[in-house]
């Protein structure tokens, strides 16, 4: 057993965290930050935490993900990291010639007080920020909220810091997207065009940490929202937010500053999600459904008629992020199936009220927990509680899987063992499909290697 | 089997390293930028801070300290102090495999444990959601050992992450609860962390079992950390010539041999940057003396064996060691025969932690590749240049923070192991106790070494030389490989390993073998992109025509 000390009596904690179902700030920062074209991420603290997220973001990616670091000493932290970052964004400038810096804060230098506006203030004023080029900031302490806080405030940085009002409006929508891959946000442009509307899609991973492989290293690749789509978004017609925790904080921000109405939707897992969502955009932009949208649609729920004999019932586990989490136990519950162990350690009410109201109406005996303490340890000892039929999570679930022997599908953020979460959706009425049909191998596959032999089907 | 490749005047490649640097800038790097000559050493800077911006390799002091010395015992639960992505990033993603001997051992290596500090906890000190949380992880699985670990803020804030461990230590009685004040800004690289840990190991862990450990010869494996199993295949060894492994820092160690480990009679250091306080500390109070080995490469294992047999200075253990060699060496000489051919002239450039970058060398020249370039991640000069460097290297502002303990001999357990006499009987053969001779001295002249290397640096070497290997970590692997050139990450060896020992040996000829004949590389271009094959116009032409 590798959990071997996860005993089934649960017991309240309220100063350990065990196997944590979140991470820090920062790392979601430096992810949304790659997904703008011609950017360098910094990160104002110490070498370890630039050097930790640029490894997992590796790890997760398989692609280089490039960003720097104030690299802190004791002295910075004593006297203040002003003089470090002043000399990154020298050294940064000269050296890999990004057109932005987005400087994210960490724990270390929130908790000495660096004030990163003030400081970017600095460095325009200094002259070192060279004409036409940008640094940009969110203030990303490790000790609030999660990563997907974290992505969520360099998202809004984005916005705040580069949205312009023209006072002339575009004929174009924002879409904000939510913590996703770049293959979720390369079907996201997808459907757009399909659906015949212009967007500004920010951030965009996709062409950055999908790159092909070239034989040449290009440091900034073709991918991310430009500079100019980014300033443009402040004229769009409308915003729609996609997750209400890491989207739609800048789409609140973006209505402050330019006046952009905006609608808040889940990202579009699922059926009843990507349904919203389609109709968000028929809606707002005043198109009808193409005929494509609606086979795509056909298929899915053909599939969910077909095998729903496989599905019905089955109990699954989940662990993940509150924007995924949320349309993915819809999907469950679509699917006739039964979410019966949801954690988050992502802390907030909004979501818990959220996620309570579905389970309310449509699951009320599923165990939920969220924010402090509602880590794997705890959701293990749930399982340990009550078995399921199936797991979904982030790579670290495997250690459960297998001690439970329970199928596992990997799902969310980080993956550190598989590859295509970053080249194929799970967005979409076809990312669900694909994301269906991961479920039913998981339990279709169990099914075989657990039959009797005179049990064992051919034909299924 | 490819030619040697011309290489490049490493005077011009240093010039062009640092041309694009701002004045101040190039300036310090330079100096860390050095062309090797192994008659006479050259001074390389190492161990001083990064500049800021520059995209460097190195990671953090607390990295150091948890991460790499502690990470790798088993039944200690680490508590990380601090927010929770210092816990989280350090969570089984150093690879270092352990076994517990039965089902029901202690093992908590596949556990993460964070106060998870909030906000409040910052703002009003964290010490009160520390002590509840190692009284519930005391309460959750009774461990014989709870290690505290300070993150950046807990040091900003005065929480006394030591007062704490005291007194919970004292309240469980039968819980040794200790703390390390880590904090991500000490230092400047890992390895100030690796020296904190040291510190803390041996202040906390070393001498609390005083039972004499059995066996004829007995030692310590210090700074062998068991990434892929590389411990696993030197236990293997040391049964087989009859060598006993009283405990090991820290690859697939417990708490128990940690504590026991001041009975033995050698250690036996493989990375010196992490852990060689420990060896000097041990020698000081307990009369150890410290050689350093190498159990990278087939022949470097031979020849760190052969130097343990003549330590000991048995003919029945020598026999037996040379027995073994003996053994394995047509396993291994079977593999190069068949390999070589393919490998023989090709280059390679390691960039990598503290002591790797040295030690691999051995494996890429029992393979006949040269190295063209290597540097440290967070090494100290004396690990480039050798030990005789030590007295003269000034201890700068981020060194002196770094508290060295003051060892004295233990009244009642130094014992030393070997008379002066015979010492230098020893030394007088060829072996170097308590020394190290560095990395520079077994490079060719004219090699390069640069030291923290950036990224900015890395790609110009390898514009410059095109290696056909280049060896470092996670965050420069698919730069790299983009690039066209195979990267070998040596922190964890792209999930495979081990590497140490004859068999680990094997397994690396065979990894390069892979990845610099892998036909991969050849099929980057697409067809209608090579030369000849113009825009698929001759398609499109006999398409019009017809």
């Amino acid at each position: 057993m590798l959990l071997r000390h996860t005993s089934k009596e649960v017991k309240v904690r309220e100063g350990l965290t065990i196997n944590p179902a979140k991470t820090c700030q920062p790392i979601g920062a430096m992810y949304a930050a790659l997904g703008i074209h011609g950017c360098l991420p910094h990160s104002h603290g110490s070498q370890g935490c630039c050097s930790y997220h640029r490894s997992t973001l590796t790890r997760h990616y398989k692609e280089p993900v490039m960003a720097a670091t104030s690299s802190f000493t004791e002295g910075a932290s004593v006297f203040g990291g002003q003089a470090n970052l002043l000399a990154a964004i020298d050294t940064i400038f000269a050296v890999y010639e990004p057109d932005i810096i987005a400087v994210h804060s960490t724990c270390l230098s929130e908790t000495i007080g660096d004030d990163l506006q003030q400081m970017t203030k600095k460095a325009k004023d200094d002259g070192k920020i060279p004409e036409g080029k940008y640094v940009i900031y969110a203030s990303t302490p490790s000790f609030i909220g999660s990563h997907v806080t974290g992505y969520a405030n360099m998202v809004t940085g984005m916005a705040t810091q580069f949205a312009e009002s023209t006072g002339v409006k575009k004929s174009q929508f924002n879409i904000i997207a939510g913590w996703m891959e770049p293959s979720d946000m390369r079907e996201i442009k997808r459907l757009a065009k399909v659906m015949g509307i212009n967007i500004v899609l920010f951030p965009d991973t996709s062409d950055v940490l999908d790159a092909p492989q070239t034989g040449k290293h290009v440091f900034y690749p073709k991918g991310g929202t430009t500079v100019d789509e980014l300033k443009s978004s402040g004229d769009s017609i409308a915003s729609l937010a996609l997750g209400s925790v890491s989207a739609e904080p800048a789409a609140i921000a973006l209505e402050k500053k330019c006046k952009v109405p905006f609608e808040t939707l889940d990202i579009p897992i699922g059926l009843s999600a990507t349904d919203r969502f389609i109709m968000a955009i028929s809606k707002v932009a005043g198109v009808t459904v193409p005929e494509e949208v609606t086979a795509d649609r056909g298929r899915l729920v053909d599939i969910m008629c077909d095998m729903e004999q496989y599905l019905h019932g089955k109990k699954v586990a989940l662990f993940g992020d509150p924007d995924q989490l949320l349309p993915l136990t819809e999907f469950l519950l679509d699917l006739s199936m039964k979410p019966v162990h949801i954690v988050s350690g992502t802390p907030g009410q909004r979501f818990e009220k959220q996620m309570r109201q579905l389970l309310d109406e449509r699951s009320p005996e599923t165990n939920f927990k969220s924010g402090l303490q509602a880590d794997m340890f705890l959701l293990h000892q749930w399982m340990k509680n009550e078995p399921v039929d199936l797991l979904i999570g982030n790579t670290y679930g495997k250690y459960m899987a297998r001690d439970e022997d329970i199928p596992f599908i990997r799902f969310g953020f980080p993956i550190l063992d598989r590859i295509g979460h970053s080249y194929f959706p799970n967005i979409g009425y076809g990312g669900s499909l694909r994301l269906l049909e991961k479920i039913l191998n998981a339990i279709m596959d169990r099914q075989d290697r657990d039959a009797l032999e005179e049990k064992f089907e051919l034909v299924m | 089997m490819e030619a040697n490749k011309i290489i490049p005047d490493p005077a011009q490649v240093r010039e062009e390293l640092i041309h694009k640097y701002p004045a101040k800038v190039a300036k310090k790097r330079s100096k860390s930028i050095v062309i090797n000559d192994p008659e006479t050493i050259p001074e390389v800077q190492a161990n001083v801070r990064t500049v800021p911006g520059i995209i460097t390799q190195r990671g953090c002091c607390y990295a150091g300290c948890k991460g790499v010395v502690l990470g790798p015992t088993r039944d200690i639960v680490n508590i990380v102090h601090g927010p929770i992505g210092c816990s989280f990033y350090a969570w089984l993603t150093r690879r270092n495999q352990t076994k517990p001997e039965t089902l029901m051992d202690a093992n908590y290596i596949p556990y993460c444990f964070s106060t998870d500090m909030q906000e409040e906890n910052i703002v009003f000190g964290g010490e009160k959601k520390l002590k509840i949380a190692i009284q519930e992880a005391y309460d959750l699985f009774h461990p014989k050992s709870i290690a505290i670990f300070s993150t950046c803020p807990v040091g900003l804030i005065g929480d006394d992450v030591h007062a704490a461990a005291r007194e919970m230590k004292e309240k469980f009685g039968d819980c040794n609860v200790f703390g390390f004040s880590c904090e991500g800004y000490r230092g400047v690289s890992q390895s100030a962390g690796h020296h904190i840990a040291n510190n803390g190991v041996f202040k906390h862990m070393v001498g609390r079992d005083n039972t004499p450990s059995e066996g004829k010869f007995k030692l310590n494996l210090l700074g062998e950390y068991n990434i892929g199993g590389d411990a696993f295949e030197i236990e293997r060894i040391f049964e087989k010539v009859g060598i006993t492994l009283v405990a090991s820092f820290s690859g697939n160690s417990t708490v128990g041999a940690i504590e026991n480990s001041h009975t033995a009679d050698l250690n036996v250091i493989l990375c010196h940057r992490s852990i060689n306080y420990m060896g000097d500390m041990m020698e000081t109070k307990y009369g150890i003396p410290w050689m350093k080995i190498n159990f990278v490469g087939a022949e470097s294992t031979a020849k760190s064996l052969r130097k343990i047999g003549e330590y000991f200075g048995d003919e029945e253990l020598k026999a037996r060691i040379e027995a073994v060699i003996a053994e394995e060496a047509p396993k291994v000489k079977a593999v190069i025969n068949e390999i070589m051919p393919r490998t023989k002239g090709k280059t390679a450039m390691l960039f990598v932690g503290g002591s790797r970058a040295h030690h691999y060398q051995d494996l890429f020249t029992e393979l006949g590749m040269t190295t063209v370039a290597a540097g440290y991640e967070f090494a100290h000069r004396d690990d480039y240049e050798g030990r005789d460097v030590l007295p003269g290297i000034k201890v700068d502002a981020d060194s002196k923070n770094i508290e060295e303990l003051k060892i004295v001999a233990d009244p009642e357990f130094y014992n030393p192991r070997k008379t002066e006499a015979e010492l230098e009987a020893l030394k007088e053969k060829g072996l170097e106790i308590n020394g190290y001779e560095g990395m520079m001295k077994q490079m060719t002249k004219k090699s390069l070494v640069v030291d923290d290397l950036s990224h900015y640096e890395s790609e110009k070497l390898i514009e410059i030389y095109k290696p056909d290997i280049f060896c470092a970590g996670i965050k420069e692997k698919y730069v790299v490989q983009k690039m066209g050139i195979p990267l070998k990450q040596l922190h964890s060896y792209d999930y495979g390993g081990p590497y140490t020992g004859f068999e680990g040996a094997i397994n690396f000829y065979k990894d390069i073998d892979r990845m610099v004949n892998n036909p991969v590389w050849k099929l980057i271009k697409a067809p209608w992109e090579t030369a000849g094959n113009g825009k698929g116009a001759g398609l499109a032409a006999s398409y019009v025509t017809q």
